[in-house]
């Protein structure tokens, strides 16, 4: 490995030849400022505030795109790169609403902690019209809303929509003080092809993308006494709220996260993963019919509701190759309407049915026109996990000293595999754990199905299944779904089933999640939800007694009529700019509701 | 959609023809757009979603290309082009009151075209004509001293 020596800052030191200015500083402890900077995802040198001096050099060097040369002396410090950096800032400041209080990033915005940390104590040229207005907010979205005046152009909305999930619905558009990241035609995000991921939310580094913000609608429920207010919580939310409250990222709170529901003044709180469960049974079952049967396979898994706004609007001509179930979220909610309402005796119309979301998509999912099979809208409202954290600060919750809770029965229990949804590869080896037995009618060797576990883009295993070689991929990214999409078009997939998950690391990654979620937070989450599934009791999701009574009680079997109407479901082609012709409505296009 | 274009079938043809040569090559971007400009004279929407199609580019950057470029427009030009001078002679003689009234009289702001497409109405950075500010060229035809008064007559002109 050749190696380049340097100075910065009066240090020598040896760093990787190839290596930026910015990492290397890194390496002798200097953390130069960033915004538009994402490692390997956007490094295009465009808001110039981790300029250092590099001697010799005319200007003033962008750390984030400049490689280190043999002998370079670098100064980071210098009267003259503080006072580039501040100018730079003041000018982006200068066209910038100055809301902090009242804007949804205020205490975690990198534009307000870089001003604080440059010590900016006054913006000497507040553009008296600013370039956009509180009309060109964009709230056509039911997940993500746009506010461009708080956009400094930093463009890794852009760089995440186009390179992690390969859609790019916003792009750079007009010039000079007009330019905005916008979808194009002046539309809104819901009427172009946005899969609703939130990935741009996460990446932002102001308040320009935020998710939607439902809290007062579920503040509403809560204060009317005349509602039943219930509230299901995702696998990915358990292994990352913590971390809103200051917490190491991957501890798991399950307790907690109960605890602190019910002192919301939720009249249930019940588990998102025990319809995680329901699903695998369901979707299990699903698989061996296609499987004995010759249906459509590869079967693809269909619990990632950007996912499938993706694959109906980029893969319409493959959407029969959906799992028909429905996700987690809609079983609870149809299930929540019906079966609970029934063994409760609650009026149905008095169940406000609250979800707890790693992600941003699913508020789109709940509005779905077709998710209404008990009769009422399924779920309510979607409040995603940095939402929760916000309604939990504002009634002054003391995380750490809160005790741990059990979920409510009936639809409370669930198990290990449930809890892994949360992770890329979790839903597969899920399914894996529960298919093998009901196959084989053994128990299996190593319920770890390690090869298709960790932040890998595409992972591939074979499994011997009884006399069948079950072959089965992971995807997670939309980016990666489509490598395996096309190779399904070309004829080139000799899987039997995959999983594909919309965001980076699978829901633990998921738009809704705790800002910053990066790569190394992401592992993190990832290995607290594995450890959550092996503390345990039960880790296979068709030895939930839970499920077991489900079924005796209400649903009948696996693949029945109620099942068929509550837990199954059709989708809807959209194409990417325009539907396609010669699509159906709706696929399956059987009785399928 | 265009394919069945009453008017303009040849160039029509020369479109279809790009669009079939840069079939998923987003390498014919800014070709395919300067024939579409040059043929319909603006870009029009259907179009340009076409040419995300086509090429395999995103719409959002066909869009943005397309508002970068001030040599692309995104609405249909108008039979005749007003240009008002808002150079600093011009404005300092008075172009913003004759902007005012040919916005009221076109029913339309800067930078567009009236509904009957009679006129397009754009500001433009100084003509060198500072002499006879203001100035307002129609057509390329150059009316020198505009006022306010004189823009009804001038319009007149043109149908
Ligand atoms: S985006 Fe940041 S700097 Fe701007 S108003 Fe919000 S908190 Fe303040
Ligand atoms: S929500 Fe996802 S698809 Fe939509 S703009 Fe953001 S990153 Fe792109
Ligand atoms: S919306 Fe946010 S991420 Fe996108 S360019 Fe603006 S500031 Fe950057
Ligand atoms: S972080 Fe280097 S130019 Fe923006």
């Amino acid at each position: 490995m050749a190696t380049v020596t340097l100075t910065i800052d009066n240090v020598k030191l040896e760093v990787e030849q190839g290596t930026s200015i910015l990492d290397a500083a890194k390496q002798i402890g200097i953390n130069i400022p960033t915004l538009c900077y994402m490692k390997e995802i956007n490094a295009i040198g465009a808001c110039r505030i981790c300029v250092v001096e590099v001697q010799g050099a005319r200007a003033l060097q962008a750390a984030c795109v400049t490689p280190v040369t043999e002998g370079m002396v670098v100064k980071t410090n210098s009267a003259a790169v503080r006072a580039s950096r501040k100018m730079t800032l003041e000018l982006i400041q200068s066209n910038h609403p100055q809301e902090c209080n009242t804007c949804l990033r205020n205490n975690n915005c990198e534009l307000q902690a870089l001003s604080e940390a440059m010590r900016l104590t006054e913006i000497r040229f507040v553009r008296p019209a600013q370039s956009h207005s509180k009309d060109d907010i964009d709230n056509s979205s039911p997940s993500i809303v746009r506010d461009p005046r708080k956009c400094i152009l930093c463009r890794r909305c852009v760089a995440v929509c186009e390179k992690v999930q390969g859609v790019k619905c916003i792009s750079a558009v007009n010039r000079g003080f007009e330019t905005i990241v916008a979808p194009p035609f002046d539309q809104g995000l819901n009427d172009v092809n946005c899969a609703m991921c939130g990935q741009c939310s996460l990446v932002c580094p102001t308040g320009a993308i935020t998710e939607v913000d439902d809290t007062g609608k579920v503040w509403r429920a809560l204060d009317d006494p005349s509602k039943h207010v219930l509230v299901q919580t995702a696998p990915a939310v358990r292994v990352a709220i913590a971390e809103e409250f200051g917490m190491e990222p991957g501890t798991v709170s399950t307790g907690k996260l109960v605890a602190a529901l019910r002192r919301l003044g939720f009249d249930s709180v019940m588990d998102t993963d025990f319809t995680a469960d329901l699903t695998i049974i369901e979707e299990g079952n699903e698989f061996i019919k296609r499987v004995t049967e010759g249906g459509v396979l590869p079967m693809i898994t269909s619990c990632s509701p950007g996912w499938i706004k993706y694959i109906e609007m980029y893969y319409p001509d493959l959407l029969a190759h959906l799992s028909t179930c429905k996700s987690p979220q809609q079983m609870f909610g149809a299930l929540a309407k019906t079966f609970y309402a029934e063994k409760k005796a609650i009026d149905p119309a008095s169940i406000y049915s609250v979800s707890i979301m790693p992600c941003t998509a699913k508020k789109f999912e709940a509005q779905r026109d077709e998710l209404t099979d008990s009769g009422y809208q399924d779920v309510d409202v979607v409040l995603t996990t940095r939402e929760l954290a916000r309604m939990l600060r504002e009634i002054g919750i003391d995380w750490e000293s809160l005790p741990d809770e059990d979920y409510d029965a009936p639809m409370g229990l669930s198990t290990g595999a449930a809890v892994i949804f949360g992770a890329t590869g979790g839903v597969m080896e899920a399914a894996v754990r529960t298919v093998y037995e009901v196959i084989t009618k053994e128990a299996m060797p190593d319920i770890n199905l390690t090869p298709v576990r960790g932040m890998e883009g595409i992972k591939e295993a074979t499994l011997k299944v009884g006399d069948l070689e079950v072959k089965v991929a992971v995807a997670h990214t939309l980016g990666n779904a489509r490598k395996l999409l096309d190779k399904i078009r070309a004829g080139e997939a000799d899987y039997h089933f995959i999983e594909i998950m919309c965001c980076p690391g699978g829901c633990i990654g998921g738009g809704g999640q705790p800002i910053p979620t990066n790569l190394d937070i992401r592992l993190k989450r990832i290995a607290g939800t594995y450890k959550a599934d092996e503390d345990l009791p039960i880790r296979k999701s068709h030895e939930n007694p839970a499920i077991t009574a489900i079924y005796e009680e209400f649903l009948g079997q696996p693949l029945g009529e109620k099942s068929h109407k509550l837990l199954h479901t059709h989708y809807v082609p959209r194409g990417v700019y325009r539907k396609p012709e010669g699509l159906p409505d709706k696929v399956p296009s059987g009785d399928h509701h | 959609m265009g394919a069945e274009c009453k008017c303009n079938c040849d160039q029509e043809k020369k479109l279809d023809a790009l669009f079939a040569q840069y079939k998923g090559n987003s390498n014919g971007l800014i070709v395919v757009m300067a024939a579409i400009q040059e043929v319909h004279g603006y870009l029009p929407k259907d179009f340009l979603v076409k040419t995300a199609e086509e090429l395999g580019v995103p719409l959002s950057d066909v869009y943005g290309v397309a508002t970068f470029y001030a040599a692309f427009s995104l609405r249909p030009r108008g039979r005749h082009c007003v240009n008002l001078c808002l150079g600093t002679a011009c404005y300092v003689k008075g172009a913003p009151d004759v902007q005012t009234i040919l916005e009221q009289e076109m029913g339309i702001k800067a930078g567009n075209t009236t509904e009957d497409r009679r006129f397009s109405l754009d500001l433009v950075r100084c003509l060198g004509a500072c002499g006879i500010a203001p100035v307002l060229t129609v057509n390329g035809e150059v009316y020198p001293r505009m006022t306010a008064e004189k823009v009804n007559e001038i319009l007149a002109k043109y149908e």
